[in-house]
């Protein structure tokens, strides 16, 4: 009994936590649908800030256009609600201009790799100070449930109605590659381990991914006969390996599954910083 | 008096002088001929300075990175050129409708597509209007010499910064790779205007209210009001809309915060106006040509005259009824297929005779040709 008590007395805390950082004025509910994995993230987030101790001064929030691009608009920060895929772009100018100030990027598979694949790569290449969350859900739910760059192949979408002939993106091989000093993936069901890696991403200096499994049931979840939200996550739980798991399985057993956890970290310098050398050394020439 | 301040400089760079003399200290931009020199001396310039360049992936980015610069409260430009210009019309649009002040300069080559890279044109005049999709209203200058490149940047950031919105400059690759010998203003000698701050406390503050002059106070990130900017159409709060009656607030906001004050921010040079008959109406390089072949043909007794525009839009519809009401023929030389000469068509009473010269191979009017014009509608 008194274990119960115990933890409801915790989920209020972390549940309280989260309501302290909605923004004021905004009516609610959310735009996404009863059981999407944005809420997950978007709580996790939450407690990664506030477990870092950030104030809601230095934080500024800046997304494109998909479903998961509206989060910004639901939470106390400055907030930049730009155009489709093109948030890293303008996250860039505020980092820059303000280097002091925390710059989250909330993105979708869509948003990201396929109209702003181009950014993500050079903010990648840059390794600017800017935390992506990209929330890949394998589809494009805002409008309706289309084939995106993360879509399997195979799979059905409104406009892959005979299953997908294009290969998927590995987002987080694509920012390693492109440069980012900072690569985890997590998923919508493991949300302790999420929430410490958006933490180790936002007290990481250089450009961080966390890439979040997600689920929309709605169109991915109807359209490939995936079940309801609940049957998605336990999904995502049935499918995933750890990175220190997968050193103890063979190539065959990681078959269908997908690595969860940190998968690339490193120390190599950041944009402003290399910039602000060239002022020092410049400052005040004629 | 040696004047010290005297130097040789190209039409880019004096773009580059006008911006830091305004204040400006962020730069984002690509490379693209022929407006390259500004991005260029912005590198060398703005670390100086404390200033900010980057060199972006793209157009597209430039300007993202521009309004996310203004909105943490820096003044913030980019250059390009047609192309480049193309690009960035949907992100103009997204710093219409947040009312984030920036200046996007457009050193204009011909057209359409890649087009002639090395070669003048005056063909985005309309696109520079009307460039972003939807409804909006937009301030354009126009220099015609490198030391009007210098005052026109100068006064581009200041309507920038007193109305909330984006200006573009709209040069030309004459202007743009042109060398003249001017004198770079003194400080104080030119108004810098900053962007009116929020002062209230944060719980009352609204980005977007109606003020009587239609501008909203702002505040920059990091500052204590942690404001939404959202692309969609918003109320007052930058909360999404989709209610009647607040999108037309709004839109009508976009307007009227401009149009209310058009008087103000029109600029126009008038030459030997006084007692013309015909009157020429030009706005940028061409407006060079046109002045010399006003004097020789006054020489020959011609009452002839020349109206600039140096802010192109608005259009100044009051200003040029007035300065032309004695003429009853009016020349429109343009560097397209005729753009800006609809405008005066639409302004000036019908029995105003209008004629549009037009070049459009890449090369200027000259001073010859534009006297040809003037004796053919004689």
């Amino acid at each position: 009994m008194a274990t119960v008590e115990k933890t409801k007395s915790v989920e209020k805390q972390k549940s309280d936590v989260v309501l302290n950082y909605f923004r004021p004025r905004k009516k609610l509910p959310t735009v996404w649908c009863a059981g999407c994995g944005n809420g997950i993230v978007m709580s996790a987030l939450i407690r990664a800030i506030d477990k870092l101790g950030y104030s809601k001064d230095e934080v500024a929030m800046v997304s494109g256009i998909g479903c998961t691009s509206r989060m910004p608009i639901y939470l106390d920060f400055s907030a930049l609600h730009t155009t489709h895929g093109r948030a890293l772009a303008f996250a860039t100018g505020i980092k820059f201009a303000k280097p002091h100030m925390k710059v989250i990027v909330i993105t979708g598979d869509g948003d990201c790799l396929a109209i702003g694949g181009n950014h993500f790569i050079h903010a990648c290449r840059r390794n600017i100070d800017i935390t992506a969350i990209l929330i890949n859900n394998h589809i494009y739910g805002m409008t309706g449930g289309q084939g995106s760059p993360t879509t399997p192949s195979g799979s059905i979408s409104t406009t892959t109605p005979y299953g997908n002939v294009e290969k998927n993106f590995d987002p987080c091989k694509l920012a390693e590659a492109a440069g980012a000093s900072f690569v985890a993936r997590g998923t919508v069901y493991h949300t302790p381990q999420l929430e410490k890696a958006i933490t180790k991403a936002l007290d990481h200096n250089g450009f961080s991914l966390v890439e979040v499994i997600s689920n929309c049931h709605t169109y991915y979840g109807r359209l490939n006969r995936r079940g309801d939200a609940v049957s998605m996550l336990n999904a995502f739980k049935e499918n995933s390996v750890t990175t220190a798991k997968a050193k103890k399985l063979s190539p065959e057993e990681m078959e269908g599954k997908f690595l969860i956890g940190t998968l690339h970290e490193d120390d190599r310098t950041e944009f402003c910083d290399e910039y602000q050398k060239v002022v020092d050394a410049h400052m005040g020439e004629k | 008096m040696v004047d010290t301040q005297r130097t040789l400089l190209l039409g880019n760079l004096a773009a580059v002088e006008g911006a830091i003399y305004a204040g400006m200290r962020f730069y984002a931009g690509y490379p693209i001929t022929p407006s390259t020199e500004v991005a260029e001396g912005c590198s060398r310039e703005l670390p100086k300075i404390g200033g900010r360049f980057i060199q972006m992936e793209d157009e597209i980015s430039s300007i993202g990175a521009v309004v996310g610069a203004s909105v943490s409260g820096m003044k913030a430009m980019t250059a390009t050129s047609g192309p480049g210009f193309s690009l960035m019309q949907e992100n103009i649009g997204y710093a219409y409708i947040t009312e984030t002040p920036c200046v996007v300069i457009n050193v204009q080559r011909g057209g359409p597509s890649t087009g002639l890279p090395t070669k003048v044109s005056q063909s985005d005049t309309m696109q520079a209007r009307w460039g972003p999709h939807g409804d909006y209203t937009a301030i354009v200058v126009a220099p015609s010499t490198v030391g009007d490149t210098v005052t026109e940047t100068i006064r581009a950031f200041n309507l920038s910064e007193r109305f909330r919105t984006p200006v573009v400059v709209l040069m030309d690759e004459i202007i743009g790779h042109q060398r003249e010998l001017i004198s770079l203003p003194k400080p104080g000698e030119h108004q810098v205007i900053n962007r009116v701050k929020a002062t209230v406390p944060p719980e009352e503050f609204q980005p977007f209210r109606l003020t009587a002059n239609g501008v909203s106070p702002m505040a920059a990130y990091g500052e204590g009001y942690r404001t939404i900017s959202t692309g969609l159409t918003h109320d007052p709060m930058g909360f999404t809309t989709n209610e009647p009656k607040e999108i037309k607030v709004k839109l009508d906001k976009l307007r009227n915060k401009i149009m209310d004050f058009r008087s103000e921010i029109t600029k126009l040079r008038v030459e030997m106006m006084d007692d013309a008959e015909i009157a020429f109406v030009s706005y940028g390089s061409v407006s060079r040509a046109v002045l010399l072949a006003v004097a020789l043909a006054r020489s020959a007794g011609v009452k002839v005259g020349l109206v600039q525009l140096y802010t192109v839009w608005p259009f100044p519809d009051n200003k040029l009824r007035d300065y032309c009401q004695k003429c009853h023929k009016i020349i429109v030389p343009e560097l397209n297929m005729g753009q800006i000469v609809h405008e005066i068509r639409r302004v000036m009473p019908p029995d105003t005779e209008i004629h549009s010269l037009q070049r459009y191979d890449g090369e200027i009017l000259t001073p010859m040709q534009i006297l040809e014009k003037l004796e053919e509608v004689m």
